[in-house]
């Protein structure tokens, strides 16, 4: 065990850290959720990003990463988040899509999504969730029929994040009378194809931040299909593990917003609950338990091992800090917390916490619902019967 | 960067943990209590022939020299047994203040042992069955026999803490050390009793999911209740979000932010064995709430352990100081000279 970092770490932090201070707008970017114009300000900050090497450290260098390890991935997203860069609007591809693509892509898939998706050319969606399938997706309906050497998708998905205003969808598709697990396939399609139709859903704030996605008759090649026909279930289960368990919510967001909210009551703890003490340094800590978790899931990962349940314990970890953090803030503002940043008299950072609380609510529910992760607990993790 | 064990350290942590499931099982702690003595004379045998009182002592006094990476697994596993003799405060606390202030550790290596009574605790654990105790005046520490000491027993809930009051007159020539090694015993006394507590809550999950694997109600396993099963998780997730803290603390040389960690360290394990040891209670129901059933060995210990070595005010208290004067944010999960000079002048 050697909680130090060696000098070639710290040489990358450092030469991280000089080009984020040379490279994040100086103004943060209007939000890529409530217009066009936020989303492609953000499509071109991943350019800025790709074209300095940055766009993912950890892919192979053949595809438009570095080929770093996951303890440079650490340092990379610490400092990113140190210097307030932009949200990153591909996360679904990058964190998400990417590393399912390395693992189950065939070289040609690689060679042409990758590169396009550390660019930020193309932008991607996920196409899980369907009315009748949200907590049990293995009840997803939408079908694919093999026509040739093409699919043709027809279905009714909906929650994809970002789909409003992004290219792709990689979504789950069942040959027509299979059921549950089986006879599922990952499909990656267009969403200009002929036969999308994008319907906007507004969050609870009002904010279109998804999509219901409508596929009449879509036809794809069958070369869009990641891993093995009905091998569906096992491929997006590798994307969920990354999504839970390491790559989606880096310890840096978080220990960020620690930070801020210290500094929030530091400021204000003249006026504030008692109480509001006691859960500031709870967010603080649990930011930096969350951090030293992920250091040794990393260490483990590098040295050999496999993610495995963790990633359900991590998915409510870092959900409820996100929510706890975000309500302590909002008891910190006290009756100010109720104004958004458009009343005159509502201070600087206000919004912020606004929308970090209204996304700190959606943590518990997206990613699998947290009462799925704690069936999963049990049952993998603990062994208790189902 | 490595934050994993070594695989000696592996290995030693399963040795122990193996030793005691061997030897400190609910029946061989019924067995203890029964009897009214101190402790188990067999098993500290074993305790000793293992070399463990000698875990952090020098290897030129007999020790094995090992850090407080080594000594946090042994405490885990103790806590995970319930174990009632006090080898983590002797190994882990009494031990390297004898080392660090110079005393002969022939005794304390062979199978003695030595109390200590700290301002932070009210009372001093195991001072009846120790050759002698270690005992702070004010910032000085002095090293008493046994003998010249008298004791007045506080009876714990936890059938194995043995708590006493203790009457002493200092002497100059008791005197070992000063503040220095106080404060060193308060850092390891919280470290390890987090360590202990993080065991223990592993231990409540773990009799919980046999209990629940075999109580039928409904016609099924109990464990197979989604309410049942979220019990059992929520306070898994919490020993999850406990171990690492508790490792990184240990693992930590000396500093501002190793003391915070520890305090965190302490906080997150009480957090954890609090929660376990509740489920654990909860999840066997009426048998929970019965002296038949071990669950409650856990309870008491967790209840001991978690005021013990600072109470969890204390330790708020120094997070605070903390993170309330201190630079946060994402570079700084280790200590900041750590991160390198190059990336502060790149700043």
């Amino acid at each position: 065990m050697d909680l130090n970092y060696s000098p070639a770490e710290q040489a990358f932090r450092a030469e991280v850290r000089q080009w984020l201070a040379a490279h994040v707008p100086a103004q943060p970017l209007p939000d890529f959720d409530s217009s066009r114009e936020g989303f492609e300000a953000h499509r071109a900050w991943e350019r800025t990003l790709n074209a300095g090497g940055w766009g993912m450290v950890t892919w192979p260098v053949d595809y438009g990463g570095r080929g770093l390890d996951l303890i440079r991935w650490l340092i990379f997203e610490e400092e990113y988040y140190r210097a307030g860069a932009p949200l990153r609007v591909n996360q679904n591809g990058i964190f998400l899509l990417g590393p399912t693509l390395i693992e189950y892509g065939t070289p040609e898939q690689k060679a042409h999504f990758l590169p396009a998706m550390a660019a930020g050319d193309e932008i991607w969606a996920q196409a899980w969730s369907e009315p009748g399938a949200g907590s049990d997706l293995a009840g997803v309906r939408a079908t694919a029929v093999r026509d040739g050497d093409d699919y043709i998708l027809s279905g009714h998905k909906i929650w994809s994040s970002r789909a409003v205003h992004a290219d792709w969808a990689f979504g789950l598709f069942r040959e027509p009378g299979s059921e549950r697990h089986k006879g599922l396939s990952l499909i990656l399609f267009p969403l200009d194809a002929a036969g999308v139709t994008v319907q906007p859903i507004k969050r609870l704030d009002g904010k279109p931040v998804f999509a219901e996605l409508f596929l009449d008759d879509v036809r794809v090649p069958a070369a869009n299909r990641l891993g093995e026909e009905g091998q569906g279930w096992a491929v997006c289960m590798s994307t969920a593990g990354f999504e839970r368990g390491l790559m989606l919510r880096s310890p840096a967001r978080f220990q960020v917003a620690a930070a801020k909210l210290v500094d929030l009551y530091r400021r204000r703890q003249g006026s504030v609950d008692p109480l509001a003490q006691a859960a500031v340094m709870q967010a603080w800590m649990d930011a930096d338990a969350y951090a030293l978790s992920i250091y040794a899931t990393a260490s483990r990962l590098m040295a050999g091992g496999a993610i495995g349940p963790e990633t359900s314990t991590n998915k409510i970890f870092w959900s409820e800090l996100d929510l706890d953090l975000h309500r302590t803030a909002l008891s910190i503002l006290g009756a100010e917390a109720e104004l958004t940043g458009a009343a005159p008299d509502a201070s600087a950072d206000i919004q912020d916490w606004l929308d970090g609380y209204v996304f700190s609510l959606a943590g518990p529910i997206y990613a699998g619902a947290n009462e799925i992760q704690r069936n999963i607990i049990a049952e993998r993790m603990l062994g208790m019967p189902r | 960067m490595d934050f994993r064990l070594a695989e000696e350290q592996e290995m030693l942590a399963e040795m122990v943990g193996q030793m005691l499931a061997d030897t400190c099982t609910g029946a061989d702690l019924r067995r203890l209590h029964d009897s009214g003595e101190p402790r188990d004379a067999v098993r500290w045998d074993q305790i000793v022939a293992m070399g463990l009182p000698g875990t952090m002592a020098p290897e030129r006094d007999g020790g094995s020299g090992l850090g407080q990476v080594e000594m946090a697994l042994i405490a885990i596993a103790c806590g995970h047994a319930a174990l009632p003799e006090p080898l983590v405060e002797h190994a882990g606390i009494a031990v390297p203040m004898l080392a660090a202030a110079g005393a002969d550790l022939g005794n304390a290596l062979s199978g003695g042992t030595v109390a200590i009574g700290h301002s932070v605790n009210p009372f001093v654990a195991d001072a009846d069955a120790a050759d002698a105790l270690l005992l702070a005046d004010g910032d000085a520490v002095h090293l008493v026999p046994r003998d010249a000491v008298t004791l007045v027993r506080q009876p714990s809930i936890d059938p194995f803490r043995r708590l006493f009051s203790v009457d002493w007159t200092p002497a100059s020539a008791t005197r070992i050390g000063g503040d220095a090694l106080l404060d060193a015993a308060l850092d390891r006394g919280a470290l390890f009793a987090a360590a202990q507590l993080l065991g223990l809550a592993q231990r409540a999950v773990d009799l919980a999911v046999a209990y629940s694997k075999d109580r039928q109600q409904f016609g099924k396993p109990i464990g197979s209740f989604q309410a049942v099963k979220h019990h059992l998780a929520t306070a898994q997730v919490k020993i999850e979000f406990a171990r690492p803290v508790v490792l990184a603390a240990a693992a930590m040389p000396a500093s501002p932010l190793a003391r915070t960690r520890i305090s965190h360290a302490k906080l997150a394990a009480t957090a954890a064995a609090e929660a376990a040891t509740h489920a654990a209670v909860q999840v066997h129901g009426a048998m929970g709430y019965s002296w038949e059933v071990d669950v409650h060995f856990l309870l008491k210990r967790s209840l001991a352990l978690g005021q013990a070595w600072g109470t969890p005010a204390f330790h708020r208290a120094r997070v605070a100081d903390h993170i309330m004067s201190a630079p946060l944010g994402s570079d700084r999960t280790f200590d900041v000279a750590s991160v390198g000079e190059a990336a502060r002048e790149a700043a």
